[in-house]
């Protein structure tokens, strides 16, 4: 092959030449946009990191001096604490909960549509809409949530109020938001052979065995797909603590993105906000590519 | 111990005749489930219920404790009343200009490079897809700040360009993805025997492939329409103005601005999810095929 490519070269037909301009002019919107929209942005944002720019006087070269002020500043620090652990405590749940829900929607059960019609509904609620409420659900004395846990004899607790409280809340509030990753585990559960099932049956194993030996193993692959998109979401949470909490109490939820908004668009720090965006983003991808390295060790893939 | 060991024994004894037999104790199984599933069922509408209500409460209800449920005599007022403390009714038309040209582009954009992807041989395509794919995964946070700056340096700030055109530029690699998929899925031969009648690449597109493929693009357009309908961090980066508003800042300045009336809160919350809550219902398999298809969907 290499040989016949180096002694002839192959002028492309008209017809090719005409194919490959199509394949360009209508893959042209994507190219464009990425160079625009992504791809310059990336370079630009390593560039601002190195400066000090508030938009009014001109940008100024200051070398790894954002980089080492990201490293001592305390607010900084702390906005990573908060969303590693966010992340760390409302990732595994989340999952459990919707692969729980998930595999009691496939038993055979009456309305199962309008389980997961009720389970997905709180994804396409506007997302300042769910945060306006939840803020309120949590509220001290009139809010829903301490009105029903009231019912079972638990005192009024200041949620939103109590920095030791405020993390635990929103991450309550995200297993409200779990109907995507609930619809791809229905999908991948209706997708597992019947054949493997009736197979261990007529070996006698019961329910559970067929659960840990069949089920779980057969859905890793989404396991770890959803884990995947949870975590890189978790770590960029921040839009409801804007409304909700402005990142208080005492900067309880102060999230990473919100510290690195502020610093852009509140102080317009726009260098330090890209050094401090550049920490988050090796933090996601270091994350993300550690757990492809886990994932050899425990997710199954057939052939 | 010893007052316990004859009901194991009696246990043991009728392990081969049980008192109940496993079709009925599957059928219990099932009815428990049933009761537990919609129990927490309640749990997940509760809160979006809850809004509804109280949007139609006085202020008095709002407050009362125990919590009233249904509201005495419902207060339609509600909603007249927080188009005078804000002009809602140009956040929506702003909501509907900015989501309709930005679902438009998507469309477009993802029908035209998702048949460049699929189904024309180009050199670099394999390159450009990974490209495309890659930044399905990229976290956003990185181009947050850059991507202000360029809109700034274009001199777009307080305008809808930032809210559009970036999606007429294939910004959603998702939808991308989601027509490659479907256009890989159709036989090669609709297009080899139009080229062989005269037809062009648009017209292939246009007149076979598109009306083949209702079905993607009306997921593409209900997943495209929640994402900008919803969409908070863009308007409020990029637009300043109020008379630029979208309904989802008008909702955060309602709620900024009124503390004591959380009835107008919530009447402005059902408001905006109305049309959504609506389209959901209407469209509902397109959002489960889109999600099972995809992985992805929604915001």
């Amino acid at each position: 092959m290499a040989a016949k490519s180096l002694t002839k070269f192959e002028r492309p037909s008209r017809g090719t030449l005409r194919e490959w301009t199509a394949g360009y002019l209508f893959a042209s919107p994507f190219i464009i946009g990425f160079l625009v929209f992504t791809a310059f942005p990336m370079v630009y944002s390593i560039w601002l990191a190195f400066h000090r720019w508030d938009l009014i006087t001109p940008p100024r070269f200051i070398g790894f001096d954002n980089f080492i002020r990201m490293f001592k500043d305390p607010l900084a620090n702390l906005s990573l604490y908060n969303s590693g652990y966010y992340t760390l405590f409302a990732v595994p749940i989340q999952l459990v909960i919707s692969f729980v829900l998930a595999l009691a929607l496939t038993q055979n059960i009456k309305f199962r549509d309008l389980y997961r019609a009720g389970f997905y509904l709180p994804i396409i609620v506007p997302l300042v809409a769910s945060a306006v409420v939840w803020q309120r659900v949590f509220h001290p004395e009139f809010g829903i949530l301490n009105e029903i846990l009231g019912w079972f004899g638990i005192q009024p607790l200041s949620w939103l109020f109590k920095p030791e409280l405020a993390k635990p809340a929103f991450i309550l509030m995200s297993f409200w938001m779990i109907g995507r990753q609930m619809v791809i585990f229905i999908a991948g559960l209706g997708n597992i052979p019947e054949t493997l099932y009736e197979a261990a049956s007529l070996d006698g194993a019961g329910a559970l065995t067929r659960l840990f030996k069949i089920t779980i193993p057969m859905m890793t692959p989404l396991i770890f797909y959803n884990m995947i998109i949870a975590i890189v979401n978790s770590f960029q949470t921040f839009i409801p603590a804007l409304i909700m909490t402005d990142g208080g109490p005492e900067n309880a939820t102060l999230f990473a993105v919100l510290n690195i908004y502020r610093q852009g668009f509140n102080y317009f720090n726009m260098g330090y906000a890209s050094a401090l965006a550049w920490e988050l983003f090796v933090i996601i991808v270091g994350f993300t590519i550690a757990q492809f390295y886990i994932s050899q060790r425990w997710v199954f893939y057939e052939d | 111990m010893a007052t316990r060991s004859p009901a194991i024994s009696s246990v043991r004894s009728v392990t081969r005749q049980p008192l109940i037999s496993p079709v009925w104790s599957r059928r219990i199984g099932l009815i428990l489930l049933q009761i537990l599933m919609t129990v927490i069922l309640i749990s997940f509408l509760v809160p979006t219920l809850w809004m509804i209500s109280s949007s139609l409460k006085v202020s008095r209800e709002v407050f009362a404790h125990p919590i009233v449920w249904i509201p005495e005599s419902p207060q339609w007022r509600n909603y007249l009343k927080i188009f005078e403390v804000l002009p809602f009714g140009k956040f929506a038309w702003n909501t509907v200009v900015v989501t309709g040209l930005a679902v438009l582009g998507t469309v477009v954009s993802s029908l035209t490079v998702g048949y460049a992807f699929s189904r024309l041989r180009w050199p670099g395509r394999r390159f450009f897809f990974a490209l495309m794919i890659a930044t399905m995964m990229l976290p956003e946070v990185i181009t947050l700040i850059p991507r202000f700056l360029v809109f700034r340096w274009l001199g777009w700030i307080d305008t809808f360009l930032p809210l559009i055109v970036p999606y007429w530029a294939g910004a959603s690699a998702l939808y991308i993805f989601l027509v490659h998929q479907f256009f890989r899925g159709l036989p090669m031969e609709l297009e080899e025997a139009a080229l062989i009648d005269g037809a062009n690449r648009v017209q292939i597109l246009t007149q076979i492939l598109i009306p083949l493929s209702k079905p993607v693009i009306a997921t593409v357009a209900v997943f495209a329409l929640i994402q900008h309908y919803n969409s908070f961090l863009e308007p409020l980066i990029y637009l300043n103005g109020m008379d630029k508003w979208t309904l989802a800042l008008g909702i955060r300045a309602i709620n900024d601005s009124n503390v004591q009336n959380w009835e107008l809160v919530f009447a402005a919350g059902t408001l905006m999810l109305a049309p959504v809550l609506a389209l959901f219902i209407v469209a509902q398999r397109y959002f489960v095929q889109g999600i099972a298809m995809t992985g992805f969907g929604g915001r």
